[in-house]
């Protein structure tokens, strides 16, 4: 017993008040992501249309007709997968480096301080700087409409959402390289092995629990932002190739995802078709659940290898 | 840490530098060196962030031209921001005569609102419901609460945005705002239950797990020798919590406060949906109506306006805006982290 026994009933009145309303904002919070849930998914079942999710948008005025959201889940899964494939590598590499070198210290500094900012820059923000870049610069990257360079693509989102997500997967894999004692390094040392053998060998076979945590964490964030859909991957709900009808075309294409179809179908993107947009959402607050129980699912698997 | 342990307890022995067997080791790794892996990994991290520092600069430059045309008088207040930005978008070609006049008083009086309003009655929820968690919950509750909070966390703005603007702007346009309370602003603005009061309402939830999730760890960090000494002292358990437990916390209270700011500062979509997208700066004089009366906060101004990025003069001044935005949560970002290190005085790892 780590607690004296206490009733909360001889306790003076404002401590009692207090204790109560602690009670309140624990109970209110479930109360609240329960109604999100359960509000979403009475929508999702009420508007529940399997044929939606198999067939692409098209634009018409008559609701009845204007198709499903084939090409945005595929926009979704695409952005994902992009984002991540930038974002996991880059985020791993700047947490080993930070925590395993991290000389000259002023540079370490310098990075860790960018991370952090970056990890507070509204998405925004972001979107302004990649549309700007993208077409000043890297316009052959992204869609091309007869000569008028857009700076939108999948690439440029992907490229800017990996920004959003690279803080979380840094973070994550900091705290897991962290967490390994100094001792496991030492032995690995002790057998011969080079630091750059230790880390590949020892250091991030320990941190992928961590890693893997971030990256998820990282996806649910690049799942869920709409503002840099909406500037960078364009206001076209089906996805257009973005050249030759290959691969490389569609990366350059633009396209939707859930989040940017669920905008435009809402009243604020004068789609006017809420029953489409509630269905999507229900479609993404799922994808986000599942991310989510991925999450959990690794960041119990981790628990204390090392100190056993 | 690398640096102490066996090596140096072995008994008889020099305590040697713990070092990796890499100096003058040949073969094994091959090509991957040390030195080698260490400048690669360098390399990348300088790469981000050349890109991140070349972000902030070129954010600056762009918003260069708006600010030195409108000096100070940029972030006060006076006219129509609507006219002044559809006079800004169809200014002239020739860079000589781009109009640039602007006072942003609106949107930035709009961010602060919404943001201030939602920081500060999510501190509060949040630092009970973190109280709640680590002292009070029992365990199923626990079980149950910890997903909700990451939930919480994870559902995206555009859903909020979404629930906002189909289910609670309708219902508080019908039900809260009473006819009379319509007509008395009715020749300033047009009160239809999108506003900051259903902004702030729905941007609380929104940033409340950010701050439940730091202050729980902190809390969770606290020595439980301080704790345990309090209440031998005959301390009640809320008391214990308050005077302890809160105390030692309160960098990290202050952290979640501010990176919880820089969030709702870059809220964009959501309050786009359901604060009313009016430039209109409510006025806390009305009373009761302030709550009512639409807003636009700075993000959600820009997010509204990206399209005509490419006019000259109107690009400039949306990233006036963003570099508005941008040194704000820079600055909040950089305090957060700091406010969080301020932990370790205790000996503590928040």
């Amino acid at each position: 017993m780590t607690k004296p026994i206490d009733s909360v009933s001889s306790w003076p009145l404002r401590d009692r008040v207090a204790f109560y309303a602690a009670w309140a904002a624990g109970i209110a919070l479930i109360v609240i992501a329960g109604a999100i849930v359960v509000y979403m998914a009475f929508r999702g079942a009420q508007y529940f249309d399997f044929g939606l999710l198999l067939e692409s948008p098209s634009s018409s005025l008559n609701q009845a007709q204007s198709g499903g959201f084939k090409d945005p889940i595929i926009g979704t899964a695409l952005l994902l997968v992009m984002s991540t494939a930038i974002a996991a590598p880059l985020g791993v590499v700047i947490a080993v480096w930070l925590t395993e070198y991290g000389r000259p210290t002023g540079l370490a500094r310098a990075v860790e301080s960018a991370v952090e900012v970056v990890a507070g820059t509204p998405s925004i923000v972001l979107a302004m700087f990649g549309l700007i870049l993208f077409q000043e610069w890297f316009g052959f990257l992204t869609f091309d409409a007869e000569g008028a360079v857009l700076g939108r693509s999948f690439i440029a989102a992907a490229s800017m959402m990996s920004l959003i997500a690279l803080p979380l997967v840094v973070g994550a894999t900091r705290e897991a390289l962290n967490s390994i004692p100094g001792h496991v390094r030492e032995a690995s040392y002790a057998l011969g092995k080079t630091k750059a053998a230790t880390i590949r060998r020892v250091l991030l076979p320990a941190a992928r629990p961590g890693i893997g945590t971030g990256t998820a964490l990282g996806m649910g964030r690049v799942a869920g932002d709409t503002a840099i859909v909406v500037v960078l991957l364009g206001a076209t709900l089906q996805i257009q190739n973005g050249a030759d009808g290959s691969v490389f075309g569609l990366f350059r294409g633009t396209g939707s995802t859930l989040t940017s179809y669920v905008y435009y179908n809402s009243p604020a993107g004068e789609g006017l078709a809420p029953e489409k947009a509630y269905f999507a959402a229900f479609v993404l607050l799922l994808v986000v659940i599942v991310l989510n129980f991925v999450v959990t699912r690794i960041a119990r698997g981790k628990e204390e290898l090392w100190t056993r | 840490m690398p640096g102490e342990g066996i090596a140096a307890r072995l008994p008889g022995r020099r305590p040697r530098q713990p070092g990796p067997a890499s100096a003058g080791a040949p073969g094994g790794t091959g090509f991957w060196t040390d030195a080698r892996v260490e400048l690669l990994l360098g390399a990348v991290a300088c790469f981000v962030l050349l890109i991140i520092l070349g972000m902030i600069g070129f954010v600056f430059s762009k918003a260069l031209p708006s600010f030195t045309h409108n000096g100070l008088a940029w972030f006060g207040s006076g006219g129509d921001l609507d006219l002044q930005l559809e006079d800004i978008f169809s200014s002239p070609s020739n860079p000589a005569d781009y109009v640039y006049s602007l006072r942003a008083w609106p949107l930035l009086w709009g961010t602060f609102v919404v943001t201030a309003g939602a920081v500060a009655i999510g501190l509060v929820f949040a630092l009970f419901s973190a109280i709640f968690i680590v002292e009070f919950a029992p365990r199923q509750v626990n079980r149950v609460l910890e997903p909700v909070v990451r939930l919480l966390a994870a559902v995206p703005s555009v859903i909020y945005g979404l629930i906002g603007i189909l289910v609670i702007v309708p219902w508080v346009g019908e039900h809260l705002i009473s006819l009379d309370r319509k007509e008395s602003v009715a020749n300033l603005v047009q009160l239809d239950g999108a506003s900051i009061g259903v902004g702030i309402l729905i941007l609380t939830v929104m940033i409340v797990p950010i701050m439940i999730a730091i202050v729980v760890d902190a809390l969770r960090a606290v020595p439980r020798g301080w704790i345990e000494g309090a209440s031998a002292l005959g301390a009640n358990r809320w008391r214990v919590t308050w005077t302890i437990a809160v105390r030692t916390a309160r960098p990290a209270i202050v952290a979640a406060a501010v990176l919880a700011t820089a969030r709702a500062l870059g809220e964009a979509i959501m309050l786009s949906m359901v604060a009313g997208s009016a430039s209109f700066a409510p006025n806390p004089i009305d009373g009761i109506t302030f709550i009512f009366e639409p807003t636009r906060p700075l993000a959600s101004a820009l997010v509204e306006n990206v399209e005509g990025l490419s006019v000259v003069p109107f690009g400039q001044t949306l990233f006036a805006f963003a570099a508005v935005l941008l040194v704000s949560s820079m600055f909040l970002s950089l305090a957060g982290f700091v406010a969080k290190q301020s932990m370790r005085k205790y000996g503590i790892r928040p």
